[in-house]
């Protein structure tokens, strides 16, 4: 069994799982942006329907895991595990998508790096003979966040140049023992990195040094260098924290300039739809991955990925005590051919 | 990643060089035309009301009324917040932003319930601006009573 482990915090798996359909669901703004074209489907509503934005949430996210299932032609019971994430308190958002649909499930809180801990356990637990198909899902809500991190949406205020906006969105990924690609051949666990990061309006900086920290880890445990991916895509670390990303790497020795890419800076156009460091929340890189992504490695323009959500674990209560912001990463390797 | 308070200095520094900072002359200049053009309708609405026969101190009530009541209009019709956003300090310093610190929660926190969701929570913003008013003006109050006396 410890023949999967590798270095400090890797695995590499022995039979990698296979991602058989992703689904995506995102609302009207993310529909105005660069990416439109690779959305499932784009709500006009934000309320999706339903009466309060945690319902909206909620809605969205048991929406875009019943089309993922669609997509793949299983039904709802040949689900062995979802994984699923939000930013809402107790992950509210998930939970009550998911209360419908009647299977085991695993609430995840990882942030904005939720993503990665579903794909990276999901992956782990067929790997290890535990199920045949999971799903990762990840969810979130404009309106909500800000009703639970920041201010009432109708108070007039403005925002700083650092600070990100909230995608409205869902990515679910199904996850299968056998198919035919894309594989997730591994996965590099975060740990929990704080270098003393305040400003929650500047999350980006925050999450920076930990995903350099993941993926120098990916690097140096599979006795890897960045040449050997096509894409390093990051979940929402916006324009700063790229930027400080690729600084931290080159000094740990790794230049991933050339093609790192961010889900943050890539769902919005950022000048034109006013969003500043780019989107955040868990369904900015899940969206992206499962809309984008996922397309872009079926069809063969990218061969080989690593996926690096993150995520900022702060609370409300936390900062307000004077506390700094943890960040949180995670790894997720994805090869279209084995 | 080492997190010796050392690298976190050094850090703090490559956050601080790659992070822009506010346009602090075009956000003063918003603030300063939008400010002011909301007091100026106030002056207006002002000079109307003492016109018509109400004396200054009625007149200054009524204005205020009838700011208030605007802005929550404005509030509820989303029209308030995009202002804010544009006009920043500018909509939040005259008496219509704090009609819009006790609407904007509110209206977010309706579904909670009309007494733990509306009536508390709209308190949150403006809260604190109600009580230490309150307390700097008992103290300023009894400096002055000491200082006449």
């Amino acid at each position: 069994m410890m023949l999967k482990r590798k270095g400090v915090s890797s695995v590499k798996l022995s039979n990698p799982p296979s991602i058989i359909s992703a689904a995506t669901i995102v609302g009207e703004k993310e529909g105005e942006g660069p990416l439109s074209s690779y959305f499932d489907e784009i709500s006009q509503d934000s309320l999706f329907g339903k009466e309060t934005w945690e319902q909206a949430e909620s809605e969205l996210m048991r929406r875009t895991v019943e089309l993922a299932v669609q997509k793949s032609g299983l039904k709802m019971e040949d689900i062995h595990y979802i994984f699923a994430g939000d930013l809402l308190n107790q992950t509210s958002g998930s939970v009550y998508g998911a209360r419908s649909l009647g299977r085991p499930f695993f609430g995840l809180f990882g942030a904005c790096s939720s993503m990665g801990s579903g794909m990276g356990l999901g992956a782990m637990m067929i790997d290890g003979g535990f199920a045949e198909y999971t799903i990762a899902s990840a969810s979130s809500h404009y309106c909500g966040a800000e009703k639970t991190f920041r201010f009432p949406l109708e108070l007039g205020t403005q925002r700083t140049p650092t600070a990100s906006w909230t995608v409205t969105g869902d990515g679910a990924v199904l996850l299968a023992a056998n198919g035919d690609g894309p594989y997730v051949t591994a996965v590099t666990t975060g740990t929990i990195v704080d270098m003393g990061q305040k400003d929650v309006n500047n999350m980006g900086a925050a999450m920076a040094p930990a995903a350099a920290d993941v993926i120098a880890k990916h690097f140096r445990d599979l006795a890897l260098t960045p040449d050997y991916y096509d894409v390093i895509a990051t979940g929402d670390l916006g324009t700063i924290g790229s930027d400080l990303l690729v600084q931290l790497l080159q000094q740990e020795g790794f230049d991933i300039k050339d093609r790192h890419q961010d889900c943050g800076v890539m769902i919005y156009d950022i000048e034109k739809q006013g969003v500043h460091a780019g989107g955040s929340g868990c369904g900015c890189c899940a969206s992206v991955f499962a809309g984008y992504f996922y397309n872009k490695l079926k069809s063969g323009v990218i061969e080989k990925m690593l996926f690096v959500p993150t995520g900022a674990l702060h609370s409300v209560v936390t900062i307000q005590q004077g506390e700094t912001i943890p960040g949180i990463a995670h790894a997720v390797a994805i090869e279209r051919t084995l | 990643m080492n997190q010796t308070e050392s690298n976190k200095q050094v850090y703090d520094a490559m956050v601080k060089e790659a992070s822009p900072s506010s346009a602090i002359f075009m956000n003063s200049l918003r603030a300063f035309f939008v400010g002011g053009t909301i007091c100026a309708i106030g002056e207006i609405i002002h000079s109307i009301l003492t016109n018509v026969g109400l004396s200054r101190d009625d007149a200054g009530l009524v204005t205020g009324a009838v700011l208030i009541v605007t802005a929550i209009l404005l509030t509820a019709l989303g029209l308030y917040g995009k202002l804010g956003r544009f006009a920043g300090a500018g909509s939040i310093v005259p008496i219509t932003g704090f009609a819009n610190a006790i609407a904007a929660p509110a209206i977010e926190h309706k579904k909670e319930g009309l007494v733990i969701g509306l009536s508390a929570k709209m308190f949150v913003i403006a809260g604190p601006v109600i009580v230490y008013g309150t307390l700097a003006s008992v103290i300023v109050g009894l400096i002055y009573y000491f200082v006449r006396s």
